[in-house]
């Protein structure tokens, strides 16, 4: 199928962001986000599911949906960079810190208000069912959308300190969000279809959303430029493979097993 | 109790509906799966044969799983067999929940949600959405004493589809049922 490859970039996308946002399951900042993240990912894996399905039965060829998620690798992948980075700043090469709640409240919002606009479009795809799975992910990704935004506020208009790590991750992690504009040529495909979304078309309406809670958080707005990743296109950052190194383990070290 | 089969298939129908009844939701457990909107529909595809249409909630609500075994079991234990089939579209809604379910989900010390979603083109855009003042949404009464005087503590409660909530008034922390 055409758009197979447009259906696992969302997939992949949404399997990335659940897998790293779970991190913090067990380790939140405090007992309620702790929760929050935890919901947050059943809700990006609950639609990396129901999407690897569907790309499961457009490829119909014996796979499922867990050879999908757990045994393709790195460079398979066709997620947004900005969605597999760890929740810290840019560091060198593997070098690792702790977490900051602020990247993860910045991504979560940056992609957050992203998808809001992407299956809010998708909800008139020509394909039937993506068309219903964006119905779903869009009620999902709407309270994600809120939820980081009220933390986003409360960081940007909180304490120097939050003010500070709060800018500090938008600065780091803007110039990542360049991938959402440009076209991969399977996205071309998908939205000459009609099936896919042409996301340059949402661009003004992002800024605005993006320009209005930054203004509300007293943060400034960075700039976006440097460089453009690639990610859709399965030239990775160097934190994907740890990411699916952990991820993938257990369903490799144990092929096709239940319970 | 295997049914009498050789009767119209309306009465089969409504005879694993009545069945189904006696299932709830796994995580709320006073309110039934069809009062939760969650059996779509029953179809009879052979004489001893149904097919049972659920839809998820939230798309990686962890109930689904036990709600699709609860189903096989409870249609087996009939003497027929049964297959669940998911349905996506149109995407579940609490406007499909019952009055009643409503009722049930007050007396368990869940406030029920607190307003209509209406259809999805209905619905205001994302954009507007971003920019209405919050504080425009109603106010969630608390299941306890029915005080309006509440605030949200938490954005998640303890399932995907609840938030918590405390009342000001007789100080009882509560999950909210979100309007979704």
């Amino acid at each position: 199928m055409a758009y197979l490859d447009y259906v696992l970039h969302l997939a992949d996308s949404a399997i990335v962001l659940g897998q790293r946002n779970a991190e913090w399951c067990g380790h939140g900042p405090i007992i309620e986000e702790d929760i929050a993240m935890a919901n947050n990912s059943l809700d990006l894996i609950g639609q990396a599911r129901m999407l690897y399905q569907y790309a499961a039965t457009l490829k119909n060829d014996g796979s499922t949906e867990d050879a999908l998620a757990y045994f393709r690798d790195a460079q398979d992948f066709k997620n947004y960079t900005l969605l597999e980075l760890p929740h810290h700043g840019a560091l060198v090469g593997y070098a690792v810190d702790n977490r900051d709640y602020a990247v993860t409240i910045v991504r979560n919002f940056l992609y957050s208000a992203f998808m809001a606009l992407v299956w809010e479009k998708l909800q008139a795809s020509h394909d039937a069912h993506l068309a219903a799975i964006a119905a779903k992910s869009l009620k999902e990704v709407r309270y994600h959308l809120r939820h980081s935004h009220d933390w986003l506020v409360r960081f940007g208009d909180g304490t120097q300190e939050s003010h500070a790590r709060a800018q500090a991750a938008l600065n780091h992690l803007m110039p990542y969000t360049q991938e959402f504009w440009t076209t991969s040529p399977f996205e071309s495909s998908a939205s000459k279809s009609g099936v896919g979304v042409d996301t340059a078309q949402l661009k003004a309406d992002w800024e605005a959303m993006v320009r209005q809670t930054l203004q509300e958080a007293t943060l400034a707005m960075p700039s976006t430029e440097g460089f453009v990743t690639t990610g859709k296109d399965g030239a990775h950052s160097e934190h994907l493979g740890f990411l699916l190194g952990e991820m993938q383990s257990l369903a490799r070290a144990h092929p096709e097993g239940v319970w | 109790m295997t049914l009498n089969l050789n009767v119209d298939p309306h009465t089969v129908v409504r005879d694993v509906w009545n069945a189904l009844d006696g299932l709830t939701d796994p995580e709320i457990p006073v309110v039934t799966l069809r009062e939760m909107g969650i059996i779509r529909d029953i179809e009879r595809t052979a004489d001893n044969a149904v097919v049972v249409v659920i839809t998820p909630t939230y798309s990686g609500c962890p109930a689904m799983a036990q709600i699709h075994d609860d189903i096989c079991s409870t249609v087996k234990a009939l003497g027929l067999q049964v297959e669940v089939r998911t349905q996506l579209a149109p995407a579940w809604t609490t406007d499909w929940m019952t009055d009643a379910a409503k009722d049930k989900l007050k007396a368990y010390g869940i406030a029920p949600p607190n307003r209509q979603c209406g259809a999805p083109s209905e619905q205001t855009s994302v954009i507007y959405f971003m920019r209405k003042p919050l504080n425009t949404e109603p106010a969630v009464e608390c299941p306890r004493c029915g005080s309006t005087h509440t605030i949200e503590s938490s954005h998640f409660g303890s399932t995907a589809c609840k938030a918590l909530y405390k009342c000001l008034d007789c100080q009882e922390p509560f999950d909210y049922f979100k309007p979704y």
